[in-house]
């Protein structure tokens, strides 16, 4: 009992995903300084943001309601540290997934999304609320051809529904993405945690420069705090999830480091050489192009390439 | 959602750190209406001038604006020399060369800082960081010939403050060579990125006849079609003497803007290129004592579009008046046809494109129009801000008791 609780709270749960998070959120602001000409912050940059952030004070605007407001960034790092701990337990010890979790992980990943939502809905301000409706048709777009990337991994490991399983197949056999449908979903499901990230080209909820921070706009203080701290565990639960479905080959301590930091880097990049993309124009992309891609694989993980 | 929301950007732009105030109608995501209300910067400059002598007030003009900082000064003291006779008579030939010169180095550096700015309005930090870190060499140049990176006193009544040191001028080939090949990149990156062409073309466009109706000057209505730029319209310094091309862009959007641009910075490469190889030796400054009374006006092609500068003399040391027409006053509000219909994305970068620089947007007089009386100038306006702010500490201090 003590251990789960533990395992939740401490390893592979908050805060050793939280402490990865802030890490990959350096390497982000390192990588992208560099390539931008510039020197880029210390590694403990984060954790200095994160710790100046809890000193400071918590303003609630007026006309918010005042629980929902609150309540919502706990309800984004509440949904995350579930996810993060089932992936990391299964990564680590494959016999400890139950049937199913693979599922649950899908839920839970939306949750962060639906916290920025309910967020910024209860700031009433006007400005989170054009935000919210721009994440609002966000994860309308990019769930379907992600769930779409997950079950082609799904089909080629024969069905499992489990990250053991899955896994195991991926021991058994090869990496998923040795093979054509593997690579197709790996790429859609990319571009779709690229978006699940907030990252540019399809950081549009936030965007600084038209809505001025959108959904967060009305946050300060602690509850800031923690929707950062959101976003970066999502840096590290992400692409973990994408070297479990895809890397799963081989998982010792050096591989997953090497696999993780590559991924990350990917992701960067494409941040990093692009403009941010209208709402419209992302909606069409995803529904588009993405979710013909994932579709692909399907059919090709079906005639087992 | 079919109610009107108000979407504000301003009264303190948080990407360009200037106050103006744009009040975007936005049904969902598109923008059905737009106020743009300016004025929040208002110094005071045209009346100020006239409590300074004809040389300071060059200074003082420099001031209006730092970025185009040597538009506004060589717009002034075109117009003292049109009292004067009109710049070719007054000024000697080295002058006319180098204030060609400065004036298109400032060009290069407005419009590389634009270019940044459009980058980062589009998310795209990247182009943001690029395009600034390749405006330092022309900073620098600014450094080693004037003394300034920004503000460049150059500029005086009948010819320039410095000489270019023969020694300056291969550090500044040198600069401008490795230039080109970033403006060329800057080219490819915005014309075959598929991303960027998708985000900027049809965005904000602003058609030829908008373009003829809302006055808009510089490289805005150059995008739009119309073919104006005063530097050959009526030639200063020594832009008829050197070849270049005045570049017209059909579309109107804001990817025909960046284009124009971009363009541009090679051709004011060019000019500057062809001032150095051509430049003669001589005197840089006719040591003008006296402004004789008369008018005059001064017309120069900002890096945004035409800056115009009247000036009225009555044979003292003084201007009677100074009347500035700055370009981003007038481009500003083609905003108003350019970003309706267009969604709020589009709107941020649309605001962007017109190259707005509100500090020569502050204008106002109130004026009672039966009786034709002033009823507000620009010392009441400081008066009344001061009276609002005692009234705001005082509503403080009530408070905190």
């Amino acid at each position: 009992m003590l251990k789960t609780f533990l395992s939740y709270l401490i390893f592979p749960g908050f805060l050793f995903s939280a402490c990865a998070g802030l890490i990959a959120c350096w390497i982000d602001r390192k990588v992208t300084a560099r390539i931008q000409w510039r020197v880029g912050p210390p590694w403990h940059q984060n954790f200095t943001d994160i710790i100046k952030l809890l000193g400071k004070e918590t303003i609630v605007p007026s006309d918010s309601s005042k629980w929902t407001f609150l309540l919502a960034p706990c309800l984004g790092v509440l949904g995350l540290i579930l996810a993060t701990t089932i992936i990391g337990r299964a990564a680590l010890v494959p016999s400890e997934s139950f049937l199913g979790d693979l599922i649950v992980v899908l839920y839970l990943l939306i949750i962060p999304a639906v916290a920025m939502i309910i967020a910024g809905a209860s700031s009433g301000n006007p400005l989170a609320s054009v935000g919210v409706s721009r994440e609002m048709k966000l994860v309308l777009a990019y769930e379907l051809p992600f769930l779409l990337s997950v079950t082609a991994v799904i089909i080629k490991c024969n069905g499992a529904i489990q990250f053991a399983g899955i896994l195991n197949h991926q021991l058994n056999f090869a990496s998923n993405i040795a093979s054509f449908s593997g690579i197709l979903a790996f790429v859609a499901a990319l571009i779709c945690m690229q978006a699940k990230l907030g990252l540019a080209p399809f950081d549009i909820s936030e965007a600084d420069q038209e809505l001025m921070g959108g959904v967060l706009i009305e946050y300060s203080g602690l509850p800031l705090a923690l929707f950062k701290l959101t976003k970066a565990m999502l840096l590290y639960t992400s692409p973990l999830l994408l070297i479990v479905l895809f890397f799963g080959k081989d998982l010792s301590l050096l591989f997953i480091l090497l696999k993780f930091v590559g991924i990350l880097v990917v992701f960067i990049l494409i941040k990093n050489t692009n403009p941010r993309l209208r709402i419209d124009q992302a909606l069409r992309f995803f529904w588009g192009p993405v979710t013909l891609l994932a579709l692909l694989a399907n059919g090709l993980a079906l005639l087992g390439y | 959602m079919s109610h009107k929301v108000i979407v504000p950007i301003g009264p303190y732009h948080p990407l360009q750190e200037e106050p103006e105030f744009f009040q975007l109608y936005v049904d969902g995501e598109r923008v059905v209406d737009i106020d743009i209300i300016i004025g929040y910067n208002h110094r005071g400059i045209e009346q100020l001038a006239e409590t300074k002598h004809f040389d300071q007030v060059a200074f003082l003009v420099e001031r209006i604006c730092g970025i185009c900082s040597s538009s506004h000064p060589y717009a002034y003291v075109l117009a003292v020399e049109d009292i004067l006779g009109g710049e070719r008579e007054v000024v000697p030939e080295r002058a006319l060369y180098i204030r060609t010169i400065i004036d298109e180095l400032q060009r290069l550096h407005s419009h590389l800082l634009w270019l940044g700015l459009a980058g980062h309005f589009i998310g795209y930090n990247t182009v943001w960081m690029w395009a600034w870190k390749y405006r330092e060499p022309v900073l620098d140049c600014f450094e080693m010939i004037t003394g300034n990176r920004q503000n460049y006193a150059m500029f005086k009544i009948g010819g320039v403050r410095r000489d270019i040191k023969d020694e300056d001028i291969p550090v500044l080939k040198k600069a401008l060579d490795e230039l080109v090949p970033a403006i060329e990149m800057f080219r490819g990156a915005v014309m075959d990125d598929p991303v960027i062409k998708m985000r900027l073309k049809e965005a904000g466009t602003l058609t030829k006849q908008q373009a003829i109706d809302w006055c808009v000057v510089g490289p805005t209505a150059r995008a739009s079609g119309i073919n104006i730029d005063i530097r050959r319209d009526e030639p200063y310094g020594v832009t008829d003497r050197v070849n270049w091309s005045v570049i017209i862009e059909n579309d109107g959007d804001v990817f025909a803007k960046t284009i124009v641009r971009i363009l541009e910075m090679n051709e004011s490469v060019h000019i500057i290129r062809q001032c150095l190889e051509k430049m003669p030796k001589g005197k840089i400054d006719a040591d003008i004592k006296d402004v004789p009374p008369g008018e005059g006006i001064g017309r120069v092609e900002a890096p945004r579009g035409e800056c115009f500068h009247y000036i009225r003399s009555d044979g003292t040391n003084r201007p009677v008046r100074l009347k500035i027409r700055a370009p981003s006053f007038m481009n500003v509000a083609s905003d108003k046809v350019a970003a309706v219909g267009g969604t709020i994305s589009d709107a941020a970068l649309t605001l962007a494109a017109v190259d707005p620089c509100y500090c020569c947007t502050a204008r106002l007089a109130v004026i009672d129009k039966p009786s034709n009386k002033k009823i507000m100038n620009g010392w009441d306006l400081v008066k009344l801000s001061q009276e609002k702010t005692e009234k705001l500490k005082q509503g403080l201090s009530d408070t905190g008791k």
